[in-house]
């Protein structure tokens, strides 16, 4: 290919660079004991979340910022982040004509109305703009079946039993620098509940976008699947262009108790910087669920955006016959850097584990899979299968795989396959001849490679996603 | 349709066509023959407008247009088709995708409308039937995994799915057992049309058993040193290249 059309296609601008004229109620930048307190109060908490959140700001506080992953970048300033920004809503909504209409103007633009949602679509959104839910619908539908969908303000209100139950069990407070920092400061993020043998007739779905210029994101999910229950979370991300690099920190809970499974995928595009680099957003994310007895849970996410990702959706497979599985697509372009995976823990017997890892590098990314399959002394007949391919195109960018193995038990069955390729120019030439043109041809062979991954999503996000991988690498081409 | 003259290219710095003049009218079928490295791939793929290519010199014109201008995707957008030698392999895009791409890609390039769903499977069952095709090849990823003979024979399904005005055959026949060979070739001339004109590019007159060119071109050393109707194809066949060769030296 030549360098040219490379050039081309990888300096597409990103295509949701705006931001929305909304007034915010923003405390000033800057972390310490005062300012959760302020974080609590604002947000009417009891004190047993008041108490939790300070206990892991002192736990924070003693914690260094990690250095292992193969990122470089600036070290964010702690101290210059405003911790706390929401909308000014005065009142609850009823329906969405209450809703602030420049809000509804962006999510027009970004092709995810409430309305089409609402009517067409059929799924359930909690939308989250700058850390607090603004909009809920599809309650009532959800509530029959005694599924709980809310923000996590809201759950800390109406059902303190199960936050403070499960909080903090699957991502401990001091389980890493990112977490303790957002166990200490989340300002929101959705809460979700699947009763037993409920089985949720919904994709549920949530839409974060960080909208406050310099203003972390925080955000808090916990969902909770109980004995024999089903729930297909969805959650897609789209952010502003900024001059300032931008903090995002999510924890993302998942707990799947007996016989329960969680489907949980994610399509991620946050502002990946400049063609120089400049800004972009700072991805750091711990996402990890459980499983008990012949639980199943499996992640799935398309990550196309952020200057920098740090993040490994993990799954413990403490429950004898659980399973695990982890889809991921992580496209890095212009000088994007993203060290992703994931980590199995296979505790139970006969736990089974998949990981199929797709990365895609062009410009002058660097894109890591990291990887642990570990086999616990008691996990008899546990295995996995790990495949890990990359695709590079030009010859500016990098990939890496780092796959960690740890097996404690002498039947364990861990299979690793991985593979390098680029998209060779008799490929796009092929498709030229047949009437395709460069960038459409480069759509094409990208979707291709990534469809083991893709045909994990549901099919309203799949197509979503396939669009967000052509908006990725697409140029000017033609 | 198509006017070659005096057309010149190099990959590098290698001179392969060194003046090539043709000319093909709709209806007609021209077979190029010649031994390996005489430049019969190299034209095919200037023709195509492959980029690795420079023309040095000469013209292309297809139905009044200078091909030379268009980019490879807007020349297939007029109709011209070439069925590759070795066919790539793109892993994870089925076959019915591939070719329904290119389809309406192709409308697009000429400001026509999608094809409809409907009409557009109702093709595929057609022409994967006229090549004796089983439908599963429709849903497998292109090429991959494909036999030699299989690969050939699903570059003359994208042939029979495009209906293109000019088709050129970059040896279509190797790497076909003689059922396969029959088949294809039996393909192709039921896609034959008062309209459509073919080129075949092949080393051995076996082919030519089944399409049947009006002339027959011998290209050797980047030229045509000589053309003629079928006999020549019989021709070549009896004596081999050699006596081209001598008389060429």
């Amino acid at each position: 290919m030549s360098d040219e059309i490379l050039d081309e296609i990888t300096a597409t601008d990103y295509k949701y660079g705006f931001t929305t004229d909304i007034e915010s109620d923003t405390v000033p930048p800057g972390l310490n004991e005062d300012v959760i307190r302020l974080i609590s109060e604002k947000k009417n908490e009891p004190q047993w979340m008041l108490d939790w959140r300070l206990d892991a700001y002192k736990t924070w506080l003693e914690m260094e910022e990690p250095e292992w992953s193969n990122v470089t970048y600036t070290k964010p300033d702690f101290q210059a982040v405003s911790y706390y920004s929401a909308p000014k809503q005065k009142k609850e909504l009823g329906s969405l004509d209450e809703v602030d209409p420049e809000l509804l103007r962006t999510f027009e633009r970004l092709g995810i109305s409430l309305d089409e949602q609402k009517l067409l679509s059929g799924v359930a959104m909690d939308v989250v703009v700058d850390s607090v839910s603004v909009a809920t619908t599809f309650k009532k539908t959800l509530a029959e079946k005694g599924i709980i969908f809310c923000s996590m303000s809201e759950a800390i209100q109406e059902h303190p039993e199960l936050v403070r139950k499960h909080l903090g069990t699957v991502v401990p407070k001091r389980d890493n620098f990112y977490a303790a920092l957002n166990s200490a400061v989340f300002t929101d993020g959705s809460f979700c509940y699947i009763p037993k043998g409920v089985r949720c007739p919904m994709e549920l779905s949530t839409y974060f976008r960080i909208n406050e210029a310099n203003t972390g994101q925080f955000e808090r999910t916990l969902v909770i699947a109980d004995e024999g229950s089903y729930v297909s979370y969805l959650e897609g991300c789209t952010a502003p262009s900024r001059d300032e690099n931008q903090l995002h920190a999510a924890v993302v809970e998942l707990v799947a108790m007996d016989d329960a499974e969680i489907k949980y995928s994610t399509v991620q595009n946050w502002y990946p910087g400049d063609a120089e680099g400049k800004g972009g957003v700072f991805n750091f994310v711990t996402k990890r669920g459980i499983c008990e007895r012949n639980a199943k849970i499996s992640w799935t996410q398309v990550e196309t955006g952020s200057a920098v990702t740090w993040k490994y959706p993990s799954c413990i497979l403490k429950g004898d016959n659980s399973i695990g599985e982890f889809y991921s697509v992580a496209v890095t372009n212009k000088y994007q850097q993203a060290d992703t995976g994931t980590k199995m823990i296979h505790l139970g017997k006969n736990t089974k584990s998949t990981i199929i890892s797709k990365g895609i590098s062009a410009g002058k990314s660097h894109n890591s899979y990291r990887g642990l399959v570990r086999v616990g002394a008691r996990a008899e007949n546990a295995r996995n299968f790990s495949q890990c391919d990359s695709l590079l195109m030009g010859d500016q960018c990098g990939a890496h795989t780092f796959p960690y193995i740890e097996a404690q038990h002498p039947t364990a069955q861990i299979e690793h396959e991985a593979t390098t390729s680029k998209i060779g120019e008799d490929q796009i030439f092929y498709c030229n001849q047949r009437g395709i043109g460069t960038e459409e041809a480069i759509a094409l062979i990208v979707n291709g490679y990534c469809k083991d991954v893709l045909n994990q999503l549901p099919m309203e996000f799949a197509v979503e996603a396939q669009k967000l991988l052509e908006i990725s690498l697409e140029g000017s081409v033609g | 349709m198509i006017k070659i003259n005096n057309l010149q290219a190099r990959v590098e710095d290698k001179e392969i066509l060194k003046g090539i003049n043709l000319e093909i009218n709709p209806g007609e079928i021209h077979a190029i023959m010649g031994p390996n490295g005489s430049g019969k791939s190299t034209l095919s793929s200037v023709i195509a407008g492959r980029e690795d290519y420079e023309v040095t010199g000469g013209s292309i014109d297809f139905e009044g247009e200078d091909l030379l201008d268009l980019d490879p995707e807007e020349r297939a957008h007029k109709g011209i088709f070439l069925s590759f030698q070795y066919p790539v392999e793109i892993p994870g895009v089925s076959v019915s995708n591939f070719i329904k791409t290119a389809i309406n890609e192709s409308r697009k390039g000429r400001g026509e409308e999608p094809m409809e769903a409907r009409e557009m499977l109702a093709k595929m069952r057609e022409k994967t039937a006229l090549l004796e095709m089983d439908k599963s090849y429709l849903s497998r990823s292109l090429n991959e995994g494909f036999s030699g003979g299989e690969k050939k024979r699903n570059e003359i399904f994208q042939m029979a799915m495009l209906e293109p005005k000019l088709a050129i055959l970059d040896e279509t026949d190797s790497g076909l057992d003689i059922d396969a060979l029959r088949i294809v070739a039996g393909g192709v001339n039921k896609l034959r049309t008062a309209d459509n004109a073919v080129v075949v590019i092949t080393h051995y007159q076996r082919l030519l058993d089944y399409i049947k060119p009006d002339f027959v071109h011998v290209l050797y050393n980047g030229r045509i040193v000589k053309s003629g109707g079928p006999e020549l194809a019989h021709e070549l066949e009896e004596k081999g290249y050699d006596w081209i060769k001598a008389e060429n030296a």
